[in-house]
């Protein structure tokens, strides 16, 4: 499964795998928003660990959860995307609507 | 001139699982010059990126859309890699290469495909005529081999103005 979502209370847990492309990024997507839109989700947690590529569709991805989150006065954030992905997150400037935490939760 | 010690092209219908499959070769390809692990990771993002391009804007999701990509590798570890589509082209290059320019938001396409591949290349040239298709040149010259991949590794962010002040997605 490219997305597994755990619920922790309002918190929303979503494990991405995989590459994260065009052609992938559009299942990701519903796969996140359906089980934002079937639960009373406070906080969204994207977790990076398991994502091995990841190119501007990751960014719109990102955007996108991190935009429909602040509508449902939530927050959204990224956790321990490798550092390739964070310098691809950092030059689109993603990481200042979306906070970036590495290992430990420290905000990279 | 320096030589060109080897060479391919591939050419391949405008699908979106054809996506990883390019960025596949172009790696596999580039292995030969042995790479360090950031410049291959760079350079199969902007090849990602290219070639969603030309099957999101340039063939418009026509499946029986041809892309091809043509590698070569230098002596001087220089890599020229070329994508050409038969699509529909760009009516405003200079516009569509601004940062955050998209013609498909509701995809949620960030507009920062062109930005990506500049970032992470040496130079880029697009070449493209209405109703005829784009051409997209990159290249990148990898570092020589030697050292410790830690120590030397990093993004070549050689314009730096995409990242440090300001967001650009606001």
């Amino acid at each position: 499964m490219p997305v597994t979502v755990s619920l922790d209370g309002s918190v929303l847990t979503a494990r991405l795998s995989g590459d994260i492309d065009h052609f992938t990024a559009a299942d990701m997507r519903s796969e996140i928003d359906r089980a934002i839109t079937m639960n009373p989700v406070s906080e969204l947690i994207l977790d990076f660990s398991a994502v091995n590529f990841m190119d501007s569709s990751g960014i719109g991805l990102v955007m996108g959860r991190s935009k429909l989150m602040s509508e449902l006065g939530g927050k959204c954030s990224v956790c321990d995307p490798p550092a390739y992905i964070v310098k691809v997150m950092k030059l689109s400037g993603i990481d200042k609507l979306c906070p970036i935490t590495g290992e430990g939760g420290v905000r990279l | 001139m320096k030589r060109c010690l080897n060479e391919m092209k591939l050419s391949f219908p405008a699908r979106g699982e054809n996506e990883a499959f390019a960025r596949a070769c172009v790696s596999a390809f580039i292995a030969q010059l042995d790479p360090y692990v950031s410049e291959l990771a760079e350079l199969k993002t902007a090849v990602s990126e290219a070639v969603t391009n030309a099957i999101v804007h340039g063939y418009r999701g026509r499946r029986d859309g041809i892309i091809t990509m043509q590698v070569r590798l230098c002596s001087d570890r220089r890599v020229y890699i070329r994508i050409r589509d038969k699509g529909c082209g760009i009516a405003d290059i200079t516009q569509a290469m601004q940062p955050l320019f998209t013609t498909a938001p509701e995809e949620e396409r960030a507009g920062l495909g062109f930005s990506v591949m500049e970032s992470f290349t040496d130079s880029l040239r697009v070449k493209s005529s209405r109703g005829r298709g784009t051409s997209l040149v990159m290249e990148k010259t990898l570092r020589e081999r030697s050292g410790d991949e830690s120590v030397k590794d990093g993004v070549s962010n050689k314009s730096g103005r995409k990242s440090g002040t300001g967001s650009p997605l606001r």
